[in-house]
């Protein structure tokens, strides 16, 4: 056994030498292609069709609050890192969507400084404050433009109609359909001049309204990227504007004088952009597909209680946050039914 | 056509970069170490001792226990050593170390049932334990342990494994297309033991050639071959069994519990030469892979054969070596140094080169969902992934860890590069370490 022994201790010496610099890691061992940025990035890319139309039905005051407001946020966002002295991670892109998103759901024309308190508030106090990206409960889009709604009234309900770019028309201001609903509704008028609204209008977005919000086409031609990437799935934006439209559609069907047609309700305020782009950001929605369905639902619900009852004209923004509230709850209740799970149950 | 529904991933895939290349016999090497344990279970007991001189084919090791396999030396020659050497798994195994005297002289006296789908079954079981067959898709569980469950768990379905769905690897595809027979006899062999009469043979769509040559192989045998979508990682036993049967495995629970039992293709045809001529398992069908490595292809390789051995026999490394797996790059192991054996369970061997390797600090999870959706069990990998970063491993188990294949597809799917089976790992380690004190 002796013998055993030696040859053990000399062949151990000999075969534990590394010939060639070898890596060791833990599998698995191949990646997919996808990253923060690649991610990131390309909801920035979906959202260029919408920035245009922006820019194409409001002009230039349409361009300087996109690029004021996304422009802000990642220097929020820079000058978080700097001062904080992590890494930066601007080039990551989450920034950019959010100054981007925060941006096309402002009135065109509203003043630089506003953009700009939008942009730092979303990235300093809803982002970075609760760690970063990745920890944020809630949209900070969302919250941002709700935060402006709530400082800034006046400025952020001065809604300018399309002024077309180079068609000479001087840009003037009027209310949003969805904001002539609710004064007629108010006023106990009915639909008012809501009922004359072009639905066709409403879809390639000559009415008024938010910078990205108001041309349908322009918002479904980067959601079909993102979905075509499977950057986000259907769930969320079909079981929200499926709600809308189940419910809008009811109280059309009972007494269509005076509730709006579901597809006014689609088409109009920011049904689509919220549903495609707000509600969907990862990191404030649920993580499973079921968890999705539900969320997509209460979302869609409390923007149809919002519109129909509530004291703004348009929902879509706190129907997502008061929803964010509730990923949590939804993430821990609602989970996936594990593999053999069911018979194990049977079994015991 | 069936796959696993809605979960599971689809990997960059290179096999087409082997698939046709036909199985080479590898030039036996000069020396071989042959691990005493190349299974689940307990290692074997030495039976011989520095220089005596050994047979191929010859019983070098004795199965100790109740779950474990003997092992055979794979080539002729003098005992040079014995003791404990590296194993790829990672540790250190009690080795054989033969030193070939190139002869490559088998032992005498072979024996193999002439009619054996008439012997019994009981007999048949005992050759396959003498042969030391065990799972050859890397599981290497026992084979004979698994035709003989306990009374109560009665077998109705026999699945053969040919899915095959690791990126990269071709060597159950090759086995198909070229031992068509051995493996359906080798099945008709597993499926007569256990006395079922419902057998499956379930291969991804990818494999056009092995699918055809089964079809062949099976006709009138009452054998369905199950055409299966090609998706990772439907070779795990509990994603082929719902693939192909749609019966889910009790969570906590083995496929005996629903009367299934799952066997590698490559082990069907083993058993086959197990049976018919006595042939211990001392050679298996590796695929050398990767854009390391000169001449990739499939190989019959003698177990106990160095990487060295087959790195030089493959033309050598090209460019700057990164990795060396054994396995497909979904599950394989990492390996230190070119001084490991191939093993039983050694399916394939990949070679990385540096430019391959992707090395990046993980971010904060942003909570995009993908691994759960990519979970072929439907857990929740981003919570064992959140909960090992702050250290609250034990939350981990009110989410099911334990069910956790450790399948790869969480990890590949991550955008923010969150090691997650490793975390998952670490996790299991450490709830082993507290049960044990
Ligand atoms: S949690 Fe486990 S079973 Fe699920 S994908 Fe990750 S490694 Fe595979
Ligand atoms: S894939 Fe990564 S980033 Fe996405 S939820 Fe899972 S752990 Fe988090």
């Amino acid at each position: 056994m002796a013998e055993d022994v030696a040859e053990k201790e000399d062949k151990k010496g000999k075969l534990e030498e590394p010939s060639p610099k070898l890596l060791l890691t833990s599998s698995p061992h191949a990646l997919g292609a996808d990253s923060i940025e690649s991610i990131m990035w390309s909801v920035v890319l979906s959202l260029i069709p919408a920035a245009l139309a922006g820019v194409y039905f409001f002009g230039f005051q349409a361009l300087q609050v996109l690029i004021v407001s996304t422009g802000s946020a990642m220097v929020a966002e820079a000058l978080y890192q700097r001062f904080s002295g992590k890494g930066s991670t601007v080039g990551d892109g989450s920034a950019a969507v959010t100054g981007l998103l925060l941006g096309l759901t402002l009135p065109p024309g509203l003043p630089w400084w506003a953009s700009v308190i939008g942009s730092f508030f979303a990235i300093l106090i809803v982002k970075q404050l609760y760690g970063g990206l990745g920890f944020n409960p809630f949209n900070p889009a969302l919250m941002a433009r709700v935060f402006l709604l709530i400082a800034f009234p006046v400025h952020m309900t001065r809604w300018p109609l399309p002024a077309p770019l180079f068609s000479g028309i001087d840009a003037s201001t009027g209310a949003t359909p969805l904001g002539e609903l609710q004064m007629a509704r108010l006023l106990g008028k009915g639909l008012g001049k809501a009922s004359e609204l072009n639905l066709w209008d409403a879809f390639w977005g000559n009415i008024g309204g938010s910078v990205g919000e108001v041309s349908a086409i322009a918002l479904l031609i980067g959601a079909a990227y993102l979905l075509y990437k499977q950057y986000i799935s259907w769930h969320i934006p079909v079981s929200m504007i499926g709600t809308v439209v189940v419910f809008s559609g009811i109280f059309w069907m009972i007494n269509p004088a005076k509730y709006a047609h579901p597809l006014f309700h689609v088409l109009t305020g920011g049904l689509i952009i919220g549903a495609f782009f707000m509600a969907t950001d990862m990191v404030t929605c649920p993580v499973t597909l079921k968890g999705q369905l539900l969320f997509g639902f209460g979302c869609g619900l409390i923007t149809i209680i919002i519109r129909m009852w509530g004291g703004y004209p348009e929902g879509v923004s706190f129907a997502i946050l008061l929803m964010n509230i509730v990923t949590p709850l939804i993430d821990k209740y609602l989970r996936p039914v594990r593999y053999g799970a069911l018979k194990a149950e049977v079994r015991s | 056509m069936h796959t696993i529904a809605g979960e599971g991933i689809h990997p960059r895939d290179e096999k087409s970069k082997t698939t046709s290349i036909s199985i080479a016999v590898m030039r036996p090497p000069d020396k071989v170490v042959i691990p005493l344990s190349q299974h689940i279970g307990a290692p074997c007991e030495p039976l011989v001792k520095i220089g005596e001189s050994v047979k191929k084919y010859q019983k070098i090791g004795e199965a100790k226990g109740l779950v474990s396999s003997p092992v055979h030396s794979s080539i002729s020659g003098k005992v040079i050593a014995v003791g404990r050497f590296p194993h790829p798994s990672g540790n250190q195994s009690n080795s054989i170390v033969i030193e070939s005297d190139g002869k490559d002289e088998p032992i005498e006296g072979l024996k193999g049932f002439s009619d054996y789908l008439k012997a019994d079954p009981k007999e048949l079981r005992d050759a396959i334990l003498s042969a030391g067959i065990v799972g050859m898709g890397g599981a290497t569980f026992p084979t004979h342990v698994k035709l003989n469950p306990p009374k109560e768990k009665r077998i109705t379905t026999i699945i053969l494994n040919g899915a095959e769905c690791e990126p990269n690897l071709s060597a159950d595809d090759r086995t198909m297309v070229e031992m068509s027979k051995e493996t359906v006899e080798g099945m008709k062999i597993l499926m007569h033991i256990m006395g079922v009469k419902d057998g499956y043979i379930g291969i991804e769509d990818d494999k056009p050639a092995a699918i055809d040559a089964m079809n062949k192989a099976v006709s009138g045998t009452g054998i369905r071959v199950s055409k299966l979508k090609k998706k990772y990682p439907q070779g795990a036993e509990k994603t082929l069994i719902k693939s192909v049967i749609g019966k889910e495995v009790p969570s906590g629970g083995l496929p005996m519990d629903i009367g299934v039992v799952v066997q590698n293709v490559g082990t069907a045809a083993a058993v086959y030469n197990a049976v018919c001529f006595g042939i211990p398992l001392v050679e298996r069908v590796v695929t050398v892979a990767g854009k390391g490595i000169s001449r990739p292809g499939n190989f019959k390789i003698r177990v106990g054969t160095m990487l060295e051995h087959v790195i030089t026999e493959c033309g050598g490394f090209v460019g700057e070596t990164g990795k060396i797996l054994f396995g497909g790059p979904m599950m394989g192991l990492a390996q230190y140094s070119l001084n490991v054996p191939v093993v039983k369970g050694t399916s394939g061997i990949l070679v990385m080169t540096k430019d391959e390797i992707r090395l990046e600090n993980f971010r904060a999870c942003i909570r995009c969902g993908r691994c759960v959706q990519a979970c072929p069990i439907r857990l929740l990998p981003n919570m064992y992934s959140v909960l090992a970063e702050v250290g609250q491993p034990k939350e981990a188990e009110k989410y099911y860890i334990l069910d956790c294949i450790e399948c790869g597809c969480c990890t590949y799917v991550c955008p923010s590069r969150r090691p997650i089976v490793h975390q998952i790992r670490y996790i299991k380690a450490d709830m082993r370490k507290a049960k044990k004190s």
